[in-house]
């Protein structure tokens, strides 16, 4: 098919029992009905699932796009952006890969075949069949048990009762701009569930690690742990991907029912533009977990360190009774880099508690804003939250600040907040240096120290990429 | 005489205001120098100028280590050449470990040196050996740097980390100042361990309480920015019983 004709299609031109070639790769930049289409026919949805992408379109064509963060961008032109392709084309190897990401991956340690996937090198499959066969261990493993763990497509056609019962039931579809856009677009994703009563046997990540090619800019996640369950998912990687997308929106649902748990980690590290704000990820997402029954918990743990924009607020409804919510986070904004994230604590159960230890740390010219809401609902007697928000400031060019939010209708709820701003000092880098640590060293020793709390809640693995990443991130920001 | 560190007509400045003007001092390898001088006379000025403090502009003069001229070079080349300064006020860094601080100081100056790093393990048991010497709790293993210390809990702690890393020069500056017997014993003991005949002791102090507990060879007055005089250990009671006016300019300062 000529690309006239399809841009013809897509501007409305073509308004009758018109369809878009199913063989084409990628859709012509523009969003309307027939793209949403086009998207579920290539992903062999069921018809409901199709009806419910169309609903979220047509919300998201009533709602404008929220401008309340202390974020400023140039706006984003959404009938520019093409909402499918086929996987990336691969490239022939690594020399055609900036250097400065290929210095990265050094740094932080990854392998040279995992590099290769990273970099998005064509990798004939026997190639890589150490982690093709380390993923059918995990695979048989995970069956054993009877976790659930597919793409969320699959998840679509496999297991339809599942996602009809979960999927929008955490975020509605239109629960705001970009989850509705999320809802009507979205190609990629993860699906996990934990049967009643089972330890998922391993971290959910390594699997993830190897197809983080093929996560894309339109992501969406449903983790559902059902009663007695547990599971630790980690999403991302510490490696900086190569990616040309520059809108990235997704959106991640938690369930857990009575005496469930999970804990989701994320290191993000997407690409931050330069230091005058050219370029880089505009990071929109939507994270949030429902403690649906008594005595579950859901623990957010993040490290932001990339993307030019960030948006994100995981946060946790705490339905059930003694239900827990917690939220840790590191996020680093250097270069032009600006973040506005934070998390919501939504106490509706009676004897619910939330913890929030959020960590920003400001380099060069970033800009770092804490945004967090603690909600105590009539019901929620006995409720508790302790929340912490720091600020670490690098040079005199940069911004940090926090807009704690409180909100509570019972008076017996136990509500701490605590916040502090500093600066890392001459002083305490003098007292290093005196001591024969050099510059850097010394001012990687005082940012673990402030992220200290943060890194602990991280699976140990995770924790030393975390504390790699934190290096390379602010390597050179000082001086 | 032997000289390993040397001053040589040094002018410093803080900020706009000149503070060192013209101070001339030698230490000998295994002695121990007292500086004693009234408030303001420059003590604090002449420990930062020695270890490149970024408060201080050197402004003319030479300070020479081991016969190299040291003007130039980084606070932290200066401690890895083995000039070490135990802080009036130590600084606190919250979170960093104190056993991970002093564990990443000590294999940067073997590393310096061309020994081989300490492991984890061989460090918990060095750092506890001293810690039993100078009456520290075991609990200084996993606090962080100074967070949370006592007045004398960081004075012990700066001690604890001279003894591991075994300078050279060792400048005590205020070390005895909110000290109560105990810590001064302590910390004294510390001292007198280092004491091997080869590293040099510049004791900067207000009062000679700490002289009862270390003994100095020679006592330097410095007043004004200068040292203007150089005696024995003698000169001790006579300061403290007729004060620093008492005291007349050496000829050859």
């Amino acid at each position: 098919m000529a690309n006239e004709e399809l841009n013809k299609a897509v501007s409305g031109d073509y308004s009758l029992g018109f369809e878009i070639d199913i063989e084409t790769d990628v859709v012509p930049p523009g969003l309307n009905e027939d793209t949403i289409k086009f998207i579920s026919k290539k992903k062999e949805e069921p018809e409901w699932m199709l009806e419910l992408r169309l609903k979220a379109l047509k919300k998201w064509q009533t709602m404008e796009e929220p401008h309340w963060a202390h974020l400023s961008y140039d706006p984003v032109d959404y009938q520019a952006i093409s909402y499918y392709a086929a996987p990336k084309q691969g490239i022939e190897s690594l020399d055609e890969v900036d250097p400065k990401i290929l210095a990265a991956y050094e740094k932080l340690g990854i392998s040279l075949e995992e590099q290769k996937q990273l970099a998005g090198v064509k990798v004939a499959v026997d190639a890589v069949v150490d982690s093709v066969s380390v993923k059918t261990t995990y695979s048989e493993e995970l069956q054993k048990h009877g976790v659930i763990f597919c793409s969320i497509s699959d998840a679509i056609r496999d297991y339809p009762e599942l996602i009809q019962k979960y999927m929008f039931s955490v975020v509605p579809m239109a629960d705001n701009y970009f989850a509705a856009l999320n809802s009507a677009v979205f190609t990629d994703g993860t699906f996990v569930y934990i049967p009643k009563g089972v330890r998922c046997p391993m971290e959910l990540s390594t699997y993830f690690r190897i197809n983080a090619l093929n996560t894309g800019q339109f992501e969406r996640t449903l983790i559902v742990a059902d009663e007695g369950a547990y599971v630790s998912y980690n999403e991302g990687c510490s490696a900086p991907t190569r990616d040309e997308n520059q809108l990235h929106a997704a959106v991640v649902e938690l369930v857990t029912m009575k005496d469930a748990e999970i804990k989701y980690s994320t290191i993000q590290n997407w690409y931050p533009g330069d230091e005058n704000g050219k370029g880089g990820i505009y990071n929109f997402v939507t994270k949030r977990g429902l403690c649906k029954g008594d005595n579950s918990k859901i623990s957010w743990t993040q490290v932001e360190t990339g993307s030019a924009i960030t948006w994100k607020y995981p946060s946790c409804i705490l339905k059930g009774d003694n239900s827990v919510g917690e939220f840790y986070s590191v996020a680093v904004t250097t270069l032009a880099q600006q973040a506005d994230t934070g998390t919501k604590m939504i106490h509706l159960g009676k004897n619910t508690s939330s913890t929030i230890i959020s960590k920003g740390i400001s380099a060069m010219k970033g800009q770092n804003t804490y945004r967090g809401l603690v909600k105590i609902g009539s019901d929620a007697a006995g409720a508790r939250n302790y929340s912490e928000c720091d600020s670490l400031l690098i040079g005199d060019k940069c911004g940090a600040h926090t807009f704690p939010y409180l909100e509570s209708k019972d008076t017996q709820g136990q509500i701490e907040h605590e916040a502090t701003t500093s600066k890392i000092s001459d002083e305490q880098l003098f007292y290093l240096r005196q001591r024969g640590i050099s510059e850097e060293d010394a001012v990687s020793m005082i940012v673990h120290g402030f992220c200290k709390e943060v890194f602990s809640q991280l699976p140990m693995e995770y924790a030393v990429e975390a504390k790699a990443l934190l290096e390379l991130t602010l390597e050179g920001s000082v001086g | 005489m032997k000289t390993v560190l040397e001053i040589e007509n040094v002018h410093a400045k803080i900020g706009e205001k000149e503070i060192l003007k013209g101070l001339n001092l030698k230490l000998e390898p295994g002695k121990v120098h007292a500086i004693m001088g009234p408030n303001g006379a420059g003590k604090s000025t002449l420990s930062k100028t020695i270890v490149g403090h970024y408060d201080v502009t050197l402004t003319g003069g030479d300070i020479r280590y081991k016969g190299k001229s040291i003007n130039d070079m980084e606070p932290e080349e200066r401690a890895l050449e083995g000039i070490f300064l135990s802080f009036q006020h130590p600084v606190e860094i919250p979170g960093v470990n104190n056993a991970y601080f002093l564990r990443t100081a000590l294999n940067a100056k073997r590393r310096h040196e061309g020994k081989e790093e300490l492991n984890a393990a061989e460090f918990l048991r060095l750092m506890k050996s001293h810690l039993e010497m100078l009456g520290m709790k075991s609990d200084m293993i996993s606090r962080s740097l100074n967070e949370g210390f006592s007045g004398g809990e960081k004075k012990r702690n700066e001690i604890l980390q001279m003894l591991i890393l075994e300078p050279e020069v060792i400048i005590l500056d205020e070390i005895d100042s909110g000290l109560d017997i105990d810590a001064l014993r302590a910390v004294s003991e510390g001292i007198n361990k280092m004491k091997d005949g080869k590293r040099s002791f510049l004791v900067i102090t207000h009062y000679s309480r700490i002289l009862d507990y270390i003994e100095p060879d020679y006592i330097h007055v410095l007043k004004d920015g200068r040292i203007i005089k150089t005696a024995g250990p003698e000169l001790v009671e006579q300061l403290e019983d007729k004060g620093y006016e008492s005291i007349e300019e050496d000829s050859a300062s």
